[in-house]
């Protein structure tokens, strides 16, 4: 039987429950994990003083109620499924490094900072810094896969190294800004300054864009490695279009003022004529 | 053993120990991947002469492919996990990333890996870029029709080489006839290949020659025009030809289901004798008796 917890206090400030995940909670009874520590403000508290628990923990969580004051669930994650019926605050999934997260409404800011493998799937929208590297460090993603099935906010893939990133509908500004390697797909209109300092990457759009000046647009083609990860989307719940899977699209190189070795591919909609 | 009119030899094939590897091939078009796939298995029938052998499997529809193009499913066998991985980086390299459009995956789940992609990258001249998803990296090579994507590693797994039916007819239209019917029949059985042109062989070998220099050299006891000559011939009254199918296999399985339908066929089309190929049982890791392939078939 898996282990459920539903919210029955809302906290007053926001609570830090890096505890609610299923490597911290497997094996564990109801009552074992009602004692699990967790911090409200700058005060210790008890997990059961917010949530009433049941089941036992076998390797998968529910978590039910309205979730958007809780820090930090499936923080540092490696196994095992984490369902959340409800919205989630920031840090979900940070540091992970296995398993499946997958929030039924929206997350808060920085889903999955610094993950190295897993899968999270959000079917609402997330906040800013999806995947992005914690402030002050290196690296922000550096494997696993995001899914965000409607719109995040600014700096998508901020500095991320490895790994997937998908939004289904729109993203903010800085999308994939300072990106070292990995691939960031955005099914819907992409912010400002798109790939900003990023060194390698990918960053993807079904949308035409403003590029940088430090950007240089190189030809028009059919990406066959993008095939394989429309696929991929498209298996995850991402309404990917056979338009979106067969199209050609523009193939921009920069950030000049960094490697100049990242692009963004950019689908041919015709709605623009071809740069040159 | 006698099925419909034909003669079925009390004796088996003598099959090989070998490696083999699945290379899936996608393009544009289903053209061109047939195109890569025929210059990928060109010269591979033996690898007494060829250092592998090679053919194509089945032609896959776009909803078997992983890129959902039309595609080609290749099996190339070597004798050695070495060899397997040499032969890939040689022929990938040079059939399948020069054919327009094409792009290049691995087939087979296995715990053995070699190293393709990886190698071939650096013809990209630190160009290629690397791409991780779902545990499978690839790399994105550019050409001038715009990039060659190719898999890091390609799985390789033991395999079975040399299973093999030698079909005699009364002449050559009609074992000729019998032999095609019969490879006909082997086609697309999962995991396996005919290696040789049309998947038939006339040329069949022992393991000897008078020659020093030459290991191998013409089956003469099968040699209709060494009848009278040879005294090792094993050409029964009435037969004037004699072709050989040979089949390797990702499976011992996959061999003998192939070498039962070969024979099926080849009796149905008027072989007059079905025997097979061996060294005495002391070469081959896999003795392959055709009497009990037929067990329920045969009158």
């Amino acid at each position: 039987m898996s282990l459920e917890l539903t919210l029955t206090t809302t906290p007053t400030v926001p609570l830090e429950a890096d505890v609610i995940s299923p490597a911290r909670l497997t094996g564990l009874s109801a009552a074992a994990a009602a004692k699990l520590t967790v911090v409200h403000g700058n005060v210790r508290a008890d997990l059961g003083e917010f949530f009433k628990i049941k089941g036992t923990g076998n390797g998968e969580v529910h978590v039910t109620g309205d979730l958007s004051r809780i820090k930090m669930i499936g923080a540092g994650m490696t196994e095992g499924r984490l369902i959340v019926h409800g919205s989630v605050g920031m840090h979900l999934g940070a540091r992970m490094a296995g398993g499946e997260i997958r929030v039924e409404g929206n997350a808060g800011d920085w889903v999955g900072p610094e993950m190295t493998n897993g899968l999270i799937v959000i079917n609402g929208n997330a906040g800013h810094l999806v995947g992005s590297a914690l402030r002050g460090d290196a690296a922000g993603m550096q494997g696993g896969e995001i899914v965000v099935l409607g719109n995040a906010g600014n700096e998508v893939g901020s500095g991320m190294r490895r790994g997937l990133i998908a939004i289904g509908g729109n993203t903010g500004d800085f999308t994939g800004v300072g990106m070292l390697a990995g691939t960031v797909v955005v099914l819907g209109q992409l912010g400002w300054r798109t790939g900003a300092s990023m060194k390698r990457g990918t960053i993807v759009s079904m949308h035409p864009v403003e590029m940088l000046p430090t950007f240089t647009h190189a030809c028009r083609y059919r990406p066959v490695f993008l095939r394989l990860y429309l696929a991929r989307l498209r298996r995850l719940g991402l309404p990917v279009t056979p338009d979106q899977l067969d199209g050609e699209y523009h193939r921009w190189c920069g950030d000049a003022l960094e490697l100049n070795r990242g692009e963004v591919l950019l689908l041919d909609t015709g709605e623009t004529a071809a740069p040159h | 053993m006698r099925l419909h009119d034909t003669d079925i030899v009390d004796t088996f094939a003598e099959a090989f120990a070998m490696w083999g590897a699945r290379v899936l091939i996608t393009a544009e078009t289903a053209e061109w991947a047939m195109a890569a796939a025929q210059s990928m298995t060109g010269f591979a029938t033996s690898v007494i002469g060829c250092k592998c052998e090679a053919g194509i499997e089945a032609v896959l529809l776009e909803d078997a492919t992983p890129d959902h193009r039309p595609g080609v499913s290749v099996l190339l066998f070597s004798m050695n996990a070495e060899g397997v991985g040499k032969r890939l980086v040689e022929r990938v390299g040079q059939c399948v990333m020069t054919c327009p459009s094409t792009a290049c995956y691995n087939g087979l789940s296995a715990a053995e890996q070699v190293t393709v992609g990886g190698q071939l990258r650096y013809f990209g001249d630190k160009h290629q870029i690397a791409k991780l998803l779902e545990g499978r990296r690839m790399w994105r090579v550019p050409v001038m029709d715009g990039e060659f994507l190719v898999d890091d590693q390609f799985g390789i797994q033991p395999a079975v080489g040399g299973g093999n039916i030698l079909i005699l007819g009364r002449d050559e239209r009609a074992t000729l006839a019998a032999a095609a019917a019969a490879a006909a029949a082997m086609r697309g059985i999962p995991g396996t290949i005919l290696p040789f042109p049309g998947g038939v062989v006339r040329s069949g070998s022992k393991p000897a020659s008078r020659y020093k220099f030459l290991h191998a050299s013409t089956n003469d006891a099968y040699c209709p025009t060494l009848r009278a000559v040879s005294s090792e011939t094993q050409l029964p009254d009435g037969v004037g030809s004699v072709l050989e199918i040979v089949i390797d296999g990702l499976d011992l399985a996959g061999v003998e289901s192939a070498m039962r339908r070969g024979m099926q066929a080849a009796a149905e089309a008027g072989a007059v004798q079905i025997t097979a190929g061996n060294y005495g049982g002391g070469l081959g890791q896999y003795q392959i008796r055709l009497h009990p392939l037929l067990e329920g078939a045969a009158v």
